[in-house]
């Protein structure tokens, strides 16, 4: 174990840190804005909605993207909702209580000022996004409508329709077109980033495939921020988009910056299951759907009969038994936990026994068809669509699957990795969520992140790098070009005998069997036996056809996989390492007798960091203490 | 099931595309379109054979990034959805399928099923926003929204980019497209000062691109996964008739 990483969070009370911090920081001259070019890599909502502010500002920004543009980032995929502190239910809600429910949902493992911020932000977001024209749900007096999400107990979640992501995620994107339009902002979509460089130590500029021409390249730029996501489909089957990949954040991990927590997953509760080996990706049901409907499975092991020729007294309403004060709107990672646990008992439905029943027939009894229909009909018809199966009819079989992952490159209070000048925002950094992340979360965050905190801190970097741009006919953007380039010619040498999908689809498997829900020391040492196995069978059995010169979807794939078999290898040290569990990481050897997560404060109350170390290497961990001023260490209880 | 694929393999944009036969074998009747090509890929690198080149991403109908034309449909039978949410339950065993790129003059092609629909953003970036700066924004409930207007508006919002109804469209009209962005927007108190500006840049910038004009086919509408309605298109007309006469009489 080596140093604690410098969290840089401001003195002072919680509630005055942000805005102490506001004035505090430095500022750069409109004349000198100008000067600075930024590169943001990413156009989701982090993304977008930081190139944009940044291009309003004044700075010169260059935007990159691998969709083909870049209102496609899986933000748009996002359903349920947007949660803010401004109490507009008159129903307690506060910003302290936003702060609270983020800290100990996420299990006690975020930092507090981070989290305060976010929360203060929170209502900002709201008025900037109503502004943009977001269409937002409305009450008949023409005033926002908010909604009751994930297990929270005030009514703090904006939304429209199903579609929230999407929706937010177009109107930063107009913001981000905008900018386009006024040369502020230059777009960059079917892009790839390969690699960051570093000039005397600082993140200057990036190397980028263009995914059309395959052509590599360097841009320069003042600084580096990196909005790319997470990393949920190192399991292969995840909620993730297909292209959602590690790279960039890893790359920029294998040029120094700390990568913390990546054990930290969320598996939600409510997807489809999986049907067959086939499969690409799987299919989330709106968390909304637990509002209504009654989890189950049968009491009996093995009762094969259809749902319902099974009697209310033979049924096993688990949520409701175990938590009977939240009952089927607990917490994801202990919904989910819980549908594991039924299904290893042997008691779950449908193919495989890897499902359970989320059931509507009571709440269609009590409150008719047709008021289901109107509140999740386009939800029904998708799983109807999927699964060839009516939920009016029968219960929908629902299983938990990967969602988003908490974990990322770690980042100080400025939104800055430990190398000067990488900025990390969104869900590819680790700071907001913790152990776990509350539902109606990540869209805050994400724009939190984008629209009014990188574009305060960013200038306490900027203000001494005036004059520092390099130029990329430097050494260190030819090498590191040259590495790219090299990169390529060596997967689409390898001609092997696998497909890049076979390997893809081996080591989620692996990571899911023994990094996915529950996780031993038994299994994670196995896996972490086996992921190098495969890494080394990978580089000489891989077939990657085609040529690097021109669109080649197989070289793109291949080479994202290749960064998943060895992210899994850190993830899987992190959950070795960090011996208890807490959150969405679940050790069987750190459980209450109940079966619930049980946190080990004395010892792991911090955020682990990986140095990377070079190849074959053990990575160093670096500890950021976590220190609680104003709230209490307890444990999680929705009983 | 077993289906004979005809299937167009186009190298690069510059090159000349053919159909290509295909046997998809053993595909399950739950997967859905896009697996079944990704189930094909595999036995053709399994066979030292370039994969089939498609574009795809979230593949639940969200993103707009899927964009075939699948027997002569864009995103294939059935109504209101995407290429990767139609399953192949939905064709008989032994089918003859045929698979073609969106073929729009504004949407060149790149490779085989993949075009360039850039012209898209290229619209939007004309006009398709508020000119909101973050930091600017009054207190959200300070402007009240009709539920009626507001409901209507994410009707139009709803819109996913892909693009079928240039596609499906006899004149290749991105008309149903702009003409969501420009209700979206226009039916919102917020979007009320640029409204005129708007719908004339967005108009003349879909003209310059090389999409066509409306002659109320309602072909777009048929194949929108997002049920986008055509009704749109009239508020469309109405704001660009009304922007360009006022235009034309400040000109004077």
């Amino acid at each position: 174990m080596a140093t604690i990483c410098d969290s840089k969070i401001p003195a002072g009370p919680l509630e005055k840190k942000w805005s102490k911090h506001q004035a505090e920081s430095k500022l750069v001259s409109p004349a000198n804005k100008r000067k600075f070019e930024i590169l943001v890599v990413g156009s989701g909502l982090a993304g977008a909605s930081a190139a944009a502010t940044l291009g309003e500002l004044g700075y010169h920004v260059k935007c990159f993207c691998y969709q083909d543009s870049p209102r496609r980032a899986h933000s748009i995929a996002a359903q349920g909702g947007i949660n803010a502190a401004k109490n507009y239910q008159n129903d307690g809600d506060s910003v302290f209580r936003l702060f609270y429910d983020t800290i100990k949902g996420g299990d006690f493992r975020s930092r507090e000022a981070n989290v305060y911020r976010l929360a203060e932000i929170s209502n900002l977001i709201i008025d900037q996004c109503a502004a943009q024209g977001v269409p937002f749900a409305r009450e008949y007096s023409g005033l926002l409508a908010n909604r009751s999400f994930g297990g929270a107990q005030v009514s703090r979640t904006f939304y429209a329709r199903g579609q929230t992501g999407q929706q937010l995620l177009l109107g930063a994107y107009q913001a981000l077109e905008r900018q386009i339009s006024l040369n502020a902002v230059k777009m960059f979509p079917r892009t790839e980033m390969l690699d960051l460089v570093l000039v005397d130590n600082h993140a200057k500029g990036i190397v980028v495939r263009d995914l059309v021409t395959g052509e590599i390249s360097s841009h320069a730029g003042d600084a580096v921020i990196l909005a790319t996501g997470g990393y949920g489909n190192v399991f292969y089957l995840s909620t993730n988009a297909r292209g959602c990949n590690v790279t960039a954040t890893y790359r920029a991990f294998k040029r120094g910056a700390l990568f913390a927590n990546p054990c930290f997953t969320q598996i939600h509760p409510t997807c489809i299951p999986v049907s067959g080996s086939y499969q690409s990706k799987l299919t989330l049901m709106s968390e909304s759907l637990r509002n209504d409907g009654r989890v189950w499975v049968p009491k009996r092991k093995g009762d094969n009969r259809p749902p319902r020729e099974i009697p209310d007294s033979e049924r096993d309403y688990y949520l409701e038994r175990k938590y009977p004060s939240f009952g089927n709107l607990a917490p994801r990672d202990i919904a989910s936990r819980s549908a594991k646990e039924v299904c290893d008992e042997g008691r779950g439905v449908g193919p495989g026994g890897l499902g359970v029943y989320l059931d509507f027939a009571e709440s269609i009894g009590r409150l008719g068809e047709k008021t289901i229909r109107e509140r999740y009909g386009n939800l029904f018809e998708m799983y109807h669509n999927i699964t060839g199966e009516d939920a009016y009819q029968r219960p929908m079989r629902i299983y938990p699957a990967v969602h988003y992952t908490m974990g990322g490159l770690w980042v100080d209070y400025n939104l800055m990795s430990n190398i000067p000048g990488l900025h990390v925002l969104g869900e590819a950094n680790f700071s907001d969520h913790g152990a776990n992340r509350l539902g109606a979360s990540a869209l805050m965050q994400g724009l939190a992140d984008g629209y009014f905190v990188i574009p305060y801190t960013l200038g306490n970097y900027l203000a001494n790098q005036s004059g520092k741009k390099a130029s990329v006919e430097r050494p260190e953007f030819k090498a590191v070009e040259e590495q790219a380039r090299q990169r390529v010619t060596k997967l689409l040498s390898i001609r092997g005998k696998r497909t890049v999908t076979s390997f893809h689809r081996e080591l989620g498997l692996l990571v899911w069997e023994n990094c996915g829900m529950a996780r031993s020391a038994e299994g994670l040492q196995a896996a972490l036996g086996e992921i190098p196995q495969l890494r080394e069978e990978f580089w000489h059995n891989a077939n990657v056809l085609g040529e690097g010169n021109d669109l080649n979807q197989s070289l793109e794939h291949a080479g994202r996989v290749a960064d998943f078999l060895e992210f899994a290898e850190l993830m899987c040290l992190d959950a070795l390492d960090r011996n208890e569990s807490c959150g969405g990481h679940f050790r069987v050897e750190h459980a209450t007798e109940d079966g619930e997560a049980l946190r080990n404060d004395d010892d792991y109350c911090h955020v682990s960091a990986w140095e990377y170390n070079g190849s074959g290497k053990q990575p160093t961990r670096h500890i950021e203490p976590l220190i609680f001023d104003n709230v209490k260490l307890a444990q999680r209880s929705y009983k | 099931m077993n289906f004979n694929l005809k299937i167009w393999r186009q190298a690069e944009g510059s090159a000349a595309g053919k159909f290509v036969d295909y046997q998809a074998k053993e595909i399950p009747a739950e997967a859905s379109f896009l697996e079944m090509l990704d189930i094909v890929n595999e036995g053709l690198i399994a066979r030292n054979e370039e994969p089939v080149a498609f574009d795809s991403d979230c593949r639940e109908g969200i993103c707009g990034t899927c964009s075939l034309v699948i027997n002569g449909v864009p995103h294939g039978p059935g109504k209101a959805k995407t290429t990767c949410q139609l399953y192949m339950r939905r064709f008989r065993d032994g089918d003859t399928i045929w698979v073609e790129p969106f073929r729009v003059l504004a949407f060149p092609i790149i490779k085989d099923l993949i075009v360039n629909r850039s012209a898209l953003d290229q619209i939007v970036e004309a006009g398709g926003y508020i000119s909101v700066r973050a930091g600017s924004a009054p207190e959200a409930n300070g402007i009240a929204v009709s539920k009626r207007d507001a409901d209507l508006s994410m009707e139009a919002a709803a819109c996913i980019g892909c693009g079928a109804c240039a596609a499906a469209c006899p004149n290749s009209s991105a008309m149903l497209f702009t003409a969501a962005k420009i209700s979206h927007l226009g039916l919102l108190p917020q979007g009320q000062v640029e409204r005129s500006r708007r719908a004339v840049s967005m108009v003349r910038k879909m003209d310059e691109l090389g999409f066509g004009n409306c002659s109320n086919q309602y072909e777009c509408e048929a194949v929108c996964p997002a049920e986008i309605s055509a009704g749109f298109i009239a508020r469309l007309n109405r704001d660009y008739a009304g922007s360009a006469v006022k235009e034309a009489v400040l000109a004077e």
